[in-house]
């Protein structure tokens, strides 16, 4: 299963994605992907630890699919929450 | 663990002996409400002060005729959000009468601790590095309230009509 | 309306300093998530799918235009230009940052607002009719009675960790708009033979996983003793209500497993030891806050109801308008106007700041500077003067506000669903767009007449489905949205649970299932019966045939 780590940031409540440079970003395209689950595993570590230094709360591990280039969301609710409402309103 | 009893850091002079197999002929203790129910006769026979601790899900109803012989009535609060508690300290105040040490022990946030002492708790079993300026801060949050409790503070809707 | 005196406004900001002690305590990492959680949560601070999510009160629906002004400059300022009306009277903003809570805490407090106990398990925002106050049919205003429960409830220490949140609404018309029987204590206001005014308590209505519609348990107490009563009801509730399962924690579940006849006795004995105690309310606080809610001057003028009916035969949009968007009014020579933020397409409850600021213009050139939120996610103008009508009508047409459609198949319920919110499963508001393009015409709309379909994107029923006339909840079936229907729901003083009417859809078949439903309704229905009445008299047989039998054939034919 391919996953990449996920949590929202402490300050602003933004959803953002642990990438490969230890940094977390708000676009899922930026992500760290992680083969297999022994990596996703060191992923979930990392996070854990950004959640105790106050810098993201509720990391957790999402189910992606590569595809040319590109890193999406398996789950309904997770592309919503990677990409924002499907409704009008949403993020500008 | 420390105890602040009104607004005080105390040395605890009871000895907690709730898990107890046999009670110390003397001394201060605090007992389970089995224990207290199981050797009520000899417990009252102390001279030394006696304490109960009750459950989140033992009413004080059952120490009400026993009040007269408890010098502390400790409620528990197993987790932060069980909130029986704030009812059991308002009713062995206003309705059983008991004018002994209402003490708070268990999970207590900071932050309940002006809720808890409104609903007439006086000693807090408390953690952290300083307890007392805990409890200092956590007390002085408000200034205001709306409602009766026990603590004797006049409401809002008191004051506004207090006649001058 | 109630303003804030020295004690309230003083309360206000001590929260408001104490939660900005707890955000920074927060960001220093002296309190973990797990700590600041309830914290967060009790002064309305939600973590949703996107980012964190401010629910503010609007206390019994009632908003000044200066208030309806700063909610838009909190719109535009600390969140993405608009707000999201909600079935609890509430306005949540989706996309604050915990940085700026504090702020737009105090800025809230600058207008009298708070959005303390807007989640928690503590009593919630009290609610109430939109109309109260204003209402034709109206006994008594419970505005004064919900402000009385409001302070009452507001950090009261012993009902802070209840077991459950906690939901209170009150109606003071035979008629009710507030749904009093879904909520946790629903209170109807009635009047003895001497024309004094007391409670009709009804307690253990919810929704949720388990809806159940609550039952009286007193059937008349003296308003003074109301607020010793509802504290025998929480007293009782925090003492025995369970707390070893989150989803059978609500009072509904004590009063079910108790029945009804001994959680009265339990309560009556609590009452027994409170009444006539230090919460008995003094006489001269409820002329106190009676005050506050005294109607305003009105104007002495005559019913224009032949004018209106005239200038509606002229411009039929404005008679279509008229028959939908308005009601009666205590005083001649007013009415009630209802915005309808239900235009085609548009998301249920959504309003822009840009035009929350034309919205409190408005108001204060039609409706003495005040409005109204209501539980079915419209606004309203409760005082305008039947002279103005067109005039305001063709300024609300302007601004998408004058859809004529309330209590219609459009005029939906729907909550935030799976495009804002962490618990849903399926998205509510794609689902409300679509039945909303699908029912245009207003003809056929007006046709059909009352109906109300409410719409929640999972069991917890923020978008009230049990109680619509056409429920739609969304479930997940192996990761796909579906939409369960059912029928016969009404949040009225007849209030009913709707009945399941069959496997569920997805999206793309519930407009042309509600359709289905719809023209049953039509083929069936007696002289001046409404979609209800129908179902009621026929049951749901020849709906689900309706539905059923011919998506079948389709399906076959497909």
């Amino acid at each position: 299963m391919t996953q990449v780590l996920t949590a929202n940031r402490l300050g602003d409540g933004q959803v953002v994605f642990l990438t490969a440079d230890g940094n977390w970003s708000t676009a899922i395209g930026d992500s760290l992907v992680a083969a297999d689950d022994a990596f996703a595993e060191e992923l979930l570590a990392l996070g854990q630890r950004a959640e105790r230094e106050c810098e993201v709360i509720g990391p957790y591990l999402i189910e992606v699919r590569q595809e040319a280039g590109t890193i999406e969301a398996v789950a309904i609710r997770e592309a919503i929450r990677a990409n924002g409402p499907t409704v009008a309103y949403g993020p500008a | 663990m420390a105890l602040v009893k009104n607004g005080e850091l105390v040395n605890d002079p009871f000895r907690d002996v709730t898990g107890a197999d046999t009670i110390p002929p003397d001394g201060a203790v605090l007992v389970s409400l089995e224990q207290w129910q199981d050797h009520c006769h000899s417990l009252q026979r102390r001279p030394d002060p006696v304490g109960v601790l009750l459950e989140s899900d033992q009413h004080p109803e059952i120490i009400a005729d026993d009040l007269d012989q408890i010098a502390v009535v400790a409620l528990a609060f197993p987790t932060f959000r069980d909130g029986r508690a704030y009812s059991y300290a308002r009713l062995l105040r206003e309705r059983y009468g008991f004018t002994g040490e209402l003490r708070a022990v268990g999970d207590v946030l900071l932050e309940q601790l002006h809720y808890m002492q409104r609903c007439g708790f006086d000693a807090f079993q408390l953690d952290g590095e300083d307890p007392a300026r805990d409890f200092a801060i956590a007390q002085s949050d408000f200034s205001v309230w709306y409602q009766p409790a026990s603590d004797g503070r006049l409401s809002a809707l008191r004051l506004r009509h207090r006649r001058v | 309306m109630y303003r804030y005196d020295e004690f309230d406004h003083r309360l206000v900001n001590e929260r408001v300093a104490q939660f900005r002690r707890q955000v920074a305590r927060r960001l220093d990492g002296e309190l973990t998530e797990d700590q600041f959680k309830p914290l967060r949560l009790m002064n309305g601070l939600y973590l949703q799918l996107h980012a964190y999510m401010l629910r503010v009160n609007v206390p019994y629906g009632v908003l000044s235009t200066r208030q309806l002004r700063k909610l838009a400059m909190i719109a535009r300022r600390y969140d993405r230009d608009y707000g999201h009306f909600t079935t609890r009277q509430n306005i949540q903003y989706n996309w604050v940052s915990l940085e700026d809570t504090p702020d737009i805490l105090a800025a809230l407090a600058e207008v009298e607002m708070t959005a303390m106990q807007s989640s928690g398990n503590c009593v919630r925002n009290i609610t109430a009719d939109q109309y109260a106050g204003r209402a034709a049919d109206e006994l008594e205003d419970p505005r004064v009675w919900c402000e009385l429960i409001r302070q009452y409830s507001l950090l009261n220490p012993e009902f802070a960790y209840l077991p459950r949140k906690f939901k209170i609404a009150v109606t003071g018309s035979p008629n009710d708009r507030a749904a009093v029987a879904v909520h946790d204590i629903g209170l109807r206001m009635h009047h003895d033979d001497n024309g004094r005014a007391g409670f009709e308590v009804l307690v253990g209505g919810g929704q949720g996983r388990t809806p159940v519609i609550g039952r009286t348990i007193r059937d008349w107490i003296e308003p003074e003793h109301i607020l010793s009563y509802i504290e025998a009801i929480l007293r009782v509730y925090n003492l025995y209500g369970r707390r070893d399962n989150i989803y059978k924690a609500r009072i509904k579940i004590l009063v079910n497993a108790l029945g009804i006849d001994k959680f009265r006795e339990l309560v009556e004995t609590e009452w027994a030891a409170l009444r006539g105690g230090e919460l008995t309310i003094p006489e001269e606080e409820i002329e106190r806050i009676e005050r506050y809610f005294a109607p305003p001057a009105w104007e002495t003028l005559f019913d224009q109801g032949e004018a209106m009916r005239a200038q509606a035969a002229a411009e039929p949009e404005f008679g279509a308008w008229l028959e939908a968007n308005t009601a009666a009014h205590k005083a001649p020579g007013y009415m009630i106007v209802n915005l309808s933020l239900k235009a085609t397409g548009h998301e249920p409850g959504d309003l822009d700041a840009d035009r929350m600021d034309r919205v409190a213009d408005l108001a204060d050139r039609f409706s003495l500077g005040e409005l109204r939120v209501s539980h079915r996610q419209n606004l309203v103008f409760a005082d305008v003067r039947q002279q103005d009508a067109l005039e305001l009508w063709r300024a609300l047409r302007e601004l998408g506000l004058a859809t004529p459609n309330i209590g219609k198949l459009t005029d939906m319920i729907a909550c935030p669903g799976l495009d804002y919110c962490a618990l849903a499963n399926a998205r509510s508001i794609p689902v409300a767009q679509d039945i909303s393009r699908h029912f245009t015409a207003v003809d056929k709309l007006h046709a059909i007449g009352d109906l109300t379909i409410n719409i929640s994107g999972c069991m917890n029923a923020c978008g009230h489905h049990h109680v619509g006339n056409i429920g739609i909840l969304g479930v997940d079936k192996q990761g796909q949205e579906f939409f369960q229907l059912t029928l016969g729901g009404a949040s009225d003083q007849h209030a009913a649970l709707g009945d399941r009417l069959g496997r569920a859809l997805p999206q793309a078949e519930v407009p042309a299932a509600i359709e289905r439903i719809v023209d049953c309704y039509l083929d069936l229905r007696a002289a001046d019966e409404t979609f209800l009445d129908t179902y009621r008299r026929v049951g749901i047989k020849p709906f689900k045939a309706a539905v059923y039998d011919d998506t079948a054939e389709v399906r076959r034919v497909a």
